[in-house]
């Protein structure tokens, strides 16, 4: 379900950032965003920058190295390529690319001089990760960078760092700019924030309807806002439809609701209706109530942003590749500008 | 060996012959982001000072309402009292919220000669580490746990049992990894390179290294750009003196880690991914011979009603539904339909939890239902704490 505007400004957005706080179901969400990007036909790249192999377990195919490696071909000619950007890898190549190094890239290596610049010197870590995103973006078909030759990619996801670090991540400019102020480095950062703060780029935050996401959803959004970049869409995870209209709910809240009745119904369906039962039927539905109530406070300051909204069920069997595509076309209509439009468009699912 | 029991039924965590017992002095609560690690520490913490223990809760950075329920309104790096606990027992509490630039300044003005420390804090390059590397948060909860170890049993500092919360880092690991890894920072060889020249007085200093040194730092300096290493040199001369105390405090804690009055308690949500780390920290936790106490499977689905299988009453209120009766026959539907779907959550919540107990048999395990509601009130913790008892 979808709520809020439906044609943002962002439809025509190349970069989706994808955040979250920890247990939101983040990587998921990337995935399902990524392959209905892909249903248009597209070719879209879905990157982690994490080390964990989310993707890889997502779509279940082999870990992802430093290359890009299809990971889906949908039945209408879209794909997912996936990629697992690794800081080493991504200086190593980035050196060997503009300074064609040979021997000393092994001794920069050897000398700790990678691990410094990776791990320890701040924001040069992100400018990596991201700079190879930034590449990928202007790539062409014809392998230069700029152009008329159409885009390697039509889209790009960034499965990025959780809600509390999202903000830091996306300002390396103003990370490095304090430290390395001229250099590669810091030009890059230069080029890499103008497409971050561009239309072409929108982040989307992922949580569940719970006080502590929530809450982590909106200082994000506030943060994202503050630094100049554009948030996207807030996609609800994990969303349970209540299974009693409001009357029950707020009956059984309040505990009203009519126990000899109820008692006579079950008994009806053929159900022993012992005391044991039926007590603890009334107090499973006062939990539920009471979870409803609060997942209505939450959504409500999430309606508050003005930010398009999507929910997402619970997958009563967890997540796997095939259940992933489910959750694919309930993003479609938001994700894909004139879904329907086309052979094999806006459809994950053969 | 003898052979042990086959079945998978692991032994129960007993959380409060832990707590009770006055041998142990450091709680750690430690898993992946946003399985409840902090409203854990929280509730331990509170139990344990309501059964007569004198406690100290070291959260990093937890939920507002959860910090205002244990009365910490800001972020001033200090225990604060908790009051308004039941104190009859002869316990106390305290609790703070770990502010880890706070926390690496004071060891940086309590390490060096006032005019260095005044230097070292207006670097750029320490601004930028003391705020933002990756480890930091990590390596200062370490400290801030040695800092309250040491001053423990004052007046001020009253308590005898720490609990720590760990920082929400991309991997449990990290916890355990980061001292080590801003350790082998400061050894390192590349540092050592940075600073040589300086310390030998000028370019002698380079020779020790061979003439690689100039490639890399040529190209380093092309790359990040002079200023940044300038910046790294200075701060890393400054700290100088300072890096052996660095280095001897972070390995004074991960000792203090494995002692016998520390345990850890690793928390995971019932799901797969939040187990598989739980997996991944339990078997770094016994290769690095640190004392686990268990696992807490947090926030199973609760089922209060007892005597119809899933299946019974969905196939009950298809009937009810389909008989078109009165409104408190699609009541009831609903209530088998809300009740299945609870029953069928749990059921696949204990599956996940038992596949962690057959990989890690003896491995004590307490599961602690969800609340209706989250938690921001000592009422709340006491709940928990309750149901982390395993009653």
């Amino acid at each position: 379900m979808t709520t809020g505007p439906t044609d943002p400004s962002w439809a025509r957005a190349r970069l989706h950032v994808v955040t979250g706080k920890g247990g939101t179901g983040k990587t998921t969400v990337a995935s399902a965003i990524a392959l209905a990007l892909a249903s248009t036909p597209a070719h879209v790249l879905l990157t982690e920058v994490e080390g964990r192999q989310g993707i890889s377990q997502t779509f279940d195919v082999p870990p992802l190295g430093t290359d890009e490696t299809r990971v889906v071909r949908l039945p209408g000619g879209g794909e997912v390529v996936g990629l697992a950007i690794e800081p080493k890898a991504a200086l190593l190549e980035y050196l060997q690319l503009f300074y064609k190094l040979g021997r000393a890239g092994k001794l920069l290596e050897k000398f700790g001089a990678i691990d410094f610049a990776t791990t320890i010197a701040p924001g040069v870590r992100d400018v990596l990760l991201i700079g190879k995103i930034y590449e990928a973006n202007r790539r062409r078909r014809d392998g230069k960078h700029k152009g008329d030759a159409p885009h390697v990619y039509d889209g790009i996801v960034l499965d990025a760092p959780p809600t509390g670090r999202i903000g830091r991540f996306l300002s390396v400019n103003a990370e490095v700019a304090d430290l390395a102020r001229v250099g590669p480095i810091a030009s890059q950062a230069s080029s890499i924030t103008r497409l971050l703060e561009s239309e072409q780029t929108v982040v989307h935050l992922v949580t569940l309807l719970e006080e502590m996401p929530v809450q982590e959803t909106l200082e994000a959004i506030d943060d994202l806002r503050a630094k100049g970049l554009h948030p996207g869409a807030i996609i609800v995870n994990m969303v349970r439809e209540p299974l009693l209209d409001d009357t029950a709910l707020e009956q059984a809240r309040e505990g009203r609701l009519h126990k000899p009745s109820i008692r006579t119904q079950l008994g009806e369906a053929g159900v022993k209706a012992t005391p044991e039962l039926v007590d603890g039927l009334l107090e499973e539905a006062r939990d539920h109530a009471q979870r409803i109530d609060l997942e209505r406070e939450q959504l409500a300051l999430l309606e508050a942003t003005g930010l398009p909204i999507v929910q997402l069920p619970a997958l009563p069997g967890g997540v796997d590749s095939g259940s992933v595509r489910e959750l694919a076309d309930l993003l479609v209509p938001l994700f894909v500008r004139h879904a329907g439009v086309g052979p094999g468009s806006g459809r994950v699912r053969a | 060996m003898s052979p042990g029991p086959v079945s998978t039924e692991p032994p129960l965590l007993n959380v409060d012959a832990l707590i009770d017992d006055p041998a142990t002095q450091i709680v750690v609560c430690c898993g992946s982001g946003g399985v409840g690690k902090t409203t854990t520490a929280a509730a331990l913490g509170l139990r344990a000072a309501e059964s007569g223990r004198k406690v100290v809760v070291l959260t990093i950075d937890p939920a507002r309402r959860l910090a205002q329920s244990l009365g910490l309104t800001e972020l001033d790096n200090t225990p604060r009292p908790v009051t308004d606990i039941d104190a009859s027992a002869g316990g106390s509490l305290h609790a703070m919220m770990l502010d880890m630039k706070r926390t690496f300044d004071e060891v940086v003005i309590a390490h060096s000669e006032p005019g260095k420390a005044e230097q070292i804090l207006a670097n750029p390059f320490y601004q930028a580490v003391s705020s933002s590397f990756a480890g930091t948060q990590e390596y200062m909860a370490m400290e801030k746990l040695g800092q309250l170890k040491a001053g423990a049993g004052t007046e001020d500092a009253p308590w005898d049992l720490i609990v720590v919360d760990t920082p929400p880092s991309r991997s449990a690991l990290d916890f355990l990894d980061a001292p080590n890894r801003l350790g082998s920072f400061l050894d390192g060889r590349f540092i050592r390179l940075l600073t040589a020249p300086a310390k030998a007085g000028g370019r002698a200093g380079l020779k020790v290294f061979g003439v690689g040194v100039q490639i890399v730092t040529s190209t380093m300096t092309k790359v990040l750009g002079g200023q940044m290493l300038s910046d790294v040199q200075t701060f890393v001369n400054a700290l100088d003196t300072m890096f052996g105390g660095f280095r001897e405090r972070a390995d004074e804690t991960y000792r203090l880690l494995s002692e016998d009055g520390t345990a850890f308690l690793v928390v995971a949500a019932p799901e797969r991914d939040a187990l598989r780390e739980a997996s991944f920290f339990v078997d770094r936790l016994e290769a690095d011979g640190m004392p686990l106490a268990g696992l807490v499977v947090n926030r199973i689905g609760r089922v209060s009603a007892t005597g119809v299988t899933p299946s019974r009453a969905l196939a009950a209120a298809e009937s009810l539904e389909e008989s078109g009766g009165p409104k408190s026959a699609s009541n009831a539907a609903g209530l088998l339909r809300l009740h299945a779907s609870l029953v069928r959550t749990a059921e696949r919540q204990r599956e996940l939890a038992d596949r962690f107990s057959r990989s890690h048999p003896g491995i004590p395990v307490v599961q602690v239902p969800a609340l209706g509601r989250d938690v921001h009130d000592l009422d709340g913790l006491r709940e928990i704490g309750h149901a982390l008892a395993g009653s």
